[in-house]
């Protein structure tokens, strides 16, 4: 289930949407009725959702500059979906999808001891996560699926690629190990490498601790722009909505809140990753891939996480 | 085989599901259905090869203000999804006693008729891949990735008042890249309805003979405002972007345009960019999945400047709703066919005219910064250059750009070239697109280039 609620406030020529987790991807989840429980969806959410719409429209727009960076999950996701999630995709890394999708800053020489982010990093491969959107117990291969890290401590470790592609690597000499991760849209399109439940794994400050020490930064809420380069490296994203961080606490609201970076350095700034009681279990229902195209479910935990230094800015006017 | 892309097979369903029924006010049906070759090509060899038979039926039943619809895969016999669509209306016309009115359903004022039938001739598919083989591979020792897609398109549209659409297109689209390494490739395409090998490797090898510039060394610009010639290809991209909300009414009226500032008079276009929705010149039908018949031409930007209609695409219940007239499009009020008035730069001039700065043959992944300002951005890719007194002098590493679409087409539009290129959607999400765009290449002053 995907729920969502959005408004839209007016005021004085300016216009503000706010959704409750994303208008293109956000809260989604495995399950039934229970799930709008979860998102909040019966009680709190549309109040809050309107409220902040119409924060935003008396708003501010967000400051320009170099500012530590607090994501929140509903940001993570699309974060770990773009920098990390597609240029892991093996059949990319061995060019299938050059021609449109694109290629990948990452090579097959680098899993094993490429950086890729700082010792916070922790990013795992889990089918088996309860209530996340691409959860399965075999791949479309028929490959086993099972919880593997992908990257530890920051470094690369293996990529998303099912048993086709790791053997086309093992031809080419690499022996990257594999995840069942090959997947279909549906009947009319051949599986290929997908990402399925990807996530990032909680570290151990909480949510008011990560705050408290920020001298100067912005939380950043729900993924409403996205663009990276065709081998997954620059990227400019954008959120709903956003607050500005003074001297440890949290302060005014601020609107169009875009940020940019190269993902080959971003996930070095990594500064502080949220405990458990900051991780929500997120995806998106338009994974786009392939040629012919598919579009296909991911899901996406992630727990609130800090960035030192990154290159935020604001609407035009 | 043909399956529902034969306007027999689709006679058969109408005549069968579209008697004379005292219970509703109407029932409809919409096709869509293809067959298609798709093959995926990757260092000049077949990498994956589907064919695809498929089509969908939506059925929908109306009385009074309710309509119930369900969409169904059909399976291809006859008999069978003729069976399934018999039943399947018993449960829509149960669900129209549970729903409530809808106070904005619309229905054609008449019954209406069209067809258009474009026939073609395509490749055999195992002899393109043996072509692709010896001509990419063999003989051009080419990195080739790309991706064929071919076969008949069909659209359909009955209903129970007496209207009848049939829209079909036996088309290909061959779309593939020369890789020289990295991410340096030149982007070459092939698309229309009627297939000459010899035009395929004519097109193959003036895309060879421009790899070798790709092989100098590549030049890293600093960010800043950058005057640059746009590629039919980029403007694709940009004008594309702008068919996101830009046009619709709903978007207009609630105030989420990325156009809003030209529609409060607050910015404006160039003179000279005059934009329309002209489907009758596109591949797209002309008509809707509700039987609402498109007019062939939408003018969206005249001038510059909004023209009298109010350039936008109304669907037919958002137009009840603001008490305009609709122009027939589907709820999702975006372009099918946009069409970017041509300039006066020769097209061989355009370097000339650039004279120095950056050529953009493509540009990928666009989405808006600020939507509000119609600010873009977006990432350069493939064969870009930098280009110093209208000569290619080295190819550009991958830069990203931000600025706002309203003032490169509108006071940094330096000009537009004075022929055009048709580029059809090659997008296959669920099935083969028709819409396309049609624009020359521009060149823009002040490109913003932020990463």
């Amino acid at each position: 289930m995907t729920p969502s609620v959005t408004a839209t406030a007016q005021a004085g020529g300016l216009t503000q949407v706010r959704s409750s987790a994303g208008q293109y991807n956000g809260f989604c989840q495995q399950g039934g009725i229970e799930v709008l429980d979860r998102a909040g969806f019966r009680t709190q959410e549309g109040p809050r959702v309107a409220r902040e719409a119409l924060q935003l429209v008396g708003a501010p727009a967000c400051p320009s500059g170099a500012l530590d960076l607090i994501l929140m999950p509903d940001q993570m996701m699309l974060q770990i979906h773009e920098s990390i999630g597609h240029p892991l995709e093996l059949d990319r890394i061995l060019g299938d999808e050059r021609n449109m999708a694109g290629t990948s800053f990452v090579t097959m020489d680098m899993f094993g001891h490429y950086r890729y982010g700082s010792d916070l990093l922790n990013v795992s491969f889990d089918p088996g996560r309860p209530h996340e959107f691409a959860g399965f117990a075999f791949d479309d291969e028929g490959m086993a699926a099972e919880r593997a890290l992908l990257i530890e401590h920051g470094v690369l470790l293996r990529p998303l690629g099912g048993s086709l592609s790791q053997a086309r690597a093992r031809a080419l000499g690499f022996d990257l190990g594999a995840v069942a991760t090959t997947r279909a849209s549906a009947w009319n399109r051949a599986p290929i490498d997908r990402m399925s439940n990807l996530n990032v794994e909680p570290g151990s400050h909480t949510l008011d601790q990560i705050i408290a020490s920020t001298e100067l930064g912005v939380v950043m809420h729900t993924n409403c722009s996205w663009s990276i380069d065709d081998s997954r490296n620059k990227f400019q994203f954008g959120c709903e909505y956003a607050r500005m961080v003074r001297g440890g606490k949290l302060a005014e609201v601020v609107r169009n809140p875009n940020y940019r970076g190269i993902s080959a350095t971003f996930w070095r700034s990594l500064a502080m990753v949220g405990d458990a009681s900051t991780l929500q279990v997120m995806g998106t229902p338009f994974c786009g891939k392939g040629e012919p195209s598919q579009v296909i479910r991911v899901g996406h935990a992630a727990p609130v996480c800090k960035f030192a230094q990154v290159d935020v800015f604001g609407a035009a006017a | 085989m043909m399956g529902y892309t034969d306007p027999a097979r689709f006679a058969l369903l109408a005549d069968a599901l579209l008697q004379p029924d005292a219970a509703v006010d109407r029932t409809s049906l919409y096709l869509r259905a293809e067959v298609s070759d798709f093959l995926r090509f990757n260092q000049a060899r077949l990498r994956q090869a589907t064919n695809v038979q498929q089509a969908t039926l939506t059925l929908a039943v109306e009385r009074g203000q309710r309509r119930a619809e369900s969409t169904l895969t059909l399976g291809g016999e006859t008999a069978l999804d003729l069976a399934r669509l018999q039943a399947e209306r018993c449960l829509l016309l149960g669900q129209l006693d549970l729903i409530a009115d809808d106070p904005w359903l619309q229905r054609p004022a008449a019954p209406s008729h069209s067809q258009r039938d474009d026939s073609g001739t395509l490749p055999d598919a195992a002899q393109l891949i043996a072509l692709v083989h010896s001509q990419a591979g063999q003989r051009l020792q080419q990195d080739f990735v790309g991706f064929y897609a071919g076969g008949p398109v069909a659209h359909a549209f009955a209903d129970s008042l007496g209207a009848r659409h049939w829209h079909r297109v036996v088309s290909f689209q061959f779309d593939w890249c020369l890789y020289h390494r990295a991410d340096k490739a030149v982007k070459t395409s092939y698309a229309g309805t009627q297939w000459h090998d010899a035009e395929f490797v004519r097109r193959l090898d003036a895309a060879a003979q421009q790899v070798p510039l790709l092989g100098q060394p590549p030049r890293t610009l600093a960010p800043g405002a950058y005057r640059a010639a746009l590629a039919p290809a980029a403007m694709v991209e940009l004008l594309g972007t702008l068919g996101w909300s830009g046009f619709s009414l709903k978007a207009r009226r609630t105030g989420v345009s990325a156009l809003m500032r030209l529609a409060r008079g607050e910015a404006a276009f160039h003179t000279s960019f005059q934009l329309d929705d002209a489907v009758a010149q596109g591949t797209a039908p002309g008509f809707s999945a509700e039987g609402f018949v498109r007019p062939g031409r939408v003018a969206l930007v005249d001038a510059g400047q909004l023209p009298a209609s109010g350039g936008t695409l109304n669907a037919p219940r958002t137009a009840a709703q603001y008490g305009v007239l609709a122009n027939g499009v589907g709820p999702q009020e975006s372009p099918d066919a946009l069409l970017l008035a041509t300039g006066q730069i020769p097209q061989g001039d355009l370097l000339r005219v650039l004279d120095t700065g950056l050529y953009i043959s493509n540009l990928w992944y666009l989405n808006y910064s600020d939507r509000q300002s119609c600010r873009m951005t977006g990432m350069t890719r493939y064969a870009c250059f930098w280009v110093e007194a209208g000569r290619l002098v080295a190819p550009i590493n991958v830069m990203r750009f931000d600025d706002d679409a309203l003032r490169l087409f509108g006071s940094g539009l330096v000009g537009l070239t004075d022929s055009a290129e048709f580029t059809p959607n090659s997008s296959t999400y669920g099935a083969r697109q028709l819409d396309s765009v049609t624009t020359p290449a521009a060149v823009v002053s002040g490109l913003q280039l932020t990463l």
